[in-house]
């Protein structure tokens, strides 16, 4: 259970059976009055939001939300399909639900799949990933004109800015939570 | 900024009177705010105000005091909170709440000028006038221009604090406004108004839209006072909060204590106003989740 004080951002609650994760959090109390908790809260399922405010008597429950390693096989008609690799049972998720996750899917990886009781909800890729650059501009050597980056697309599409010292056919290392490079891997 | 705005708070209080006192900040026990709760400390609590202190150097013939001290209030975190914070608290003797709003008007003004600032000040874009004198509009007026039911009816519906937050403070604009005479039941330790016993002599002043500073004429009447006290513990024994132990030696000074007028002001809060800062965490050197 989470009392009022527990509230913040990216917290996880269940309100009438539904997970709902609180998006935007505002404390506010007038001069001697009561506290007042001011949420914004985005159903996890359908994605619909709302605003409502708690008093600090008000108590959640956690939501029911599990992750669970799986690895992802393919994508068919829209739909991407991962597989626990001990019990070999398959989930799909829609392109909503693996949102900016898709930058860095390849195949057989390995991800964190969120779980609503049985429902998949959502798909965390690892903190970082090796993806190869697929397309990027030759670097002539000395050309400072250029800049100190320049776009480059790795295998699953995603195009980001790099140093220009980087070529077609290397791999490069990815932090998905920023979506930003981080070095050259060998 | 933040230091020249506390020098400049300190030489206006000197320079009109003022003494600085320091009163104790663990302590014994607290006036039974419902809505206001303390930190234990070691069989103390750290004061969430210097208030029924600063009373007692009032009862004991100190005339004209203030203090800058820092106040700690459980659970308190926000945009505008933190659960440990600077108050400047000051009380005048034989003075009442109307006095005090003069004196915002001046101390403003006088740090505004010591600053370099001129007679206003720029937040968020607006200029805000300092000039002389601020709007006073009354609590129950702020409800029926922008509350959309009565003081009255907010009041049975126990939508007060509620109808407060969401509709009339950001009614309020950015112009310095006085909120003034609020019901009794929203000022434990303000005097009754002569003409209407339902409510109190306290006001609050706001400026480009932060709640800055909260003033009582003072309650010195011993039994009300008691009364009042015992109220305040219901209500928080309601709410399943542990009772503070008696204030007993608080009450016993109220006998010797002059009428007075009374005023807490938020130095964080007014540090966000002088250098145009959204935050409060962007006023201080640590926020609580740095430390």
């Amino acid at each position: 259970m989470y009392s009022a004080s527990d509230l913040r951002k990216n917290l996880k609650i269940q309100i009438d059976g539904e997970p709902y994760v609180i998006t935007d959090f505002q404390f506010v109390k007038p001069g001697k009055g009561q506290a007042l908790y001011r949420c914004r809260l985005k159903n996890m399922i359908t994605g619909s939001q709302f605003d409502r405010s708690f008093r600090s008597v008000d108590s959640f429950e956690a939501a029911d939300l599990q992750e669970k390693k799986m690895q992802y096989l393919y994508k068919s008609e829209g739909k991407y399909t991962f597989m626990d690799s001990d019990t070999y049972e398959q989930v799909e998720l829609t392109e909503d639900q693996v949102g900016d996750a898709v930058n860095f899917l390849v195949d057989n990886i390995d991800v964190e799949i969120l779980f609503y009781g049985d429902r998949p909800l959502g798909v965390t890729a690892p903190n970082f990933v090796d993806l190869v650059v697929t397309q990027a501009d030759p670097w002539v050597k000395g050309d400072t004109a250029a800049g100190n980056s320049k776009p480059v697309t790795v295998e699953t599409g995603y195009s980001l800015q790099v140093p220009p010292f980087v070529e077609q056919g290397e791999r490069i290392r990815i932090d998905t939570r920023t979506g930003q490079y981080v070095t050259r891997v060998k | 900024m933040r230091a020249a705005m506390i020098q400049a708070l300190r030489r206006f209080f000197i320079h009109h009177g003022y003494l600085e006192v320091e009163t104790p900040n663990r302590v014994a026990t607290l006036a039974p705010e419902p809505h206001i709760d303390a930190v234990v400390s070691e069989g103390c609590y750290l004061h969430t105000s210097p208030e029924l202190l600063m009373k007692r150097l009032l009862a004991a013939g100190y005339e004209k005091i203030f203090q800058i001290t820092r106040c700690y209030r459980k659970a308190e975190r926000g945009r505008l909170h933190l659960p440990e914070f600077t108050l400047l608290e000051w009380y005048d003797a034989g003075k009442d709440y109307r006095h005090l709003m003069d004196e915002c008007e001046d101390l403003f003004l006088a740090v505004a000028r010591d600053l370099g600032r001129g007679d206003s000040l720029s937040c968020d874009g607006v200029d805000i006038s300092l000039k002389k004198p601020w709007e006073r509009l009354s609590v129950a007026e702020a409800f029926r221009r922008y509350g959309g039911v009565s003081l009255e009816k907010a009041l049975d519906l126990g939508r007060f604090d509620e109808i407060m937050v969401e509709r009339i403070e950001p009614a309020l604009g950015p112009q310095p406004l006085f909120l003034c005479d609020y019901p009794i039941s929203r000022g434990a330790l303000a005097r009754r108004k002569a003409f209407d016993q339902t409510m109190v002599e306290r006001f609050e002043l706001y400026i480009g839209g932060l709640e800055l500073a909260n003033a009582f004429s003072e309650l010195v009447d011993q039994e009300e006072q008691r009364d009042r006290f015992e109220q305040d513990s219901a209500e928080r024994a309601r709410q399943g909060k542990d009772p503070y132990p008696p204030q007993e030696r608080f009450l016993e000074a109220l006998a010797f204590m002059p009428e007075a007028a009374g005023i807490a002001l938020g130095i964080d809060r007014m540090a966000m106003l002088f250098a145009d800062k959204k935050s409060i965490d962007d006023v201080v050197a640590f926020t609580p989740e740095e430390l």
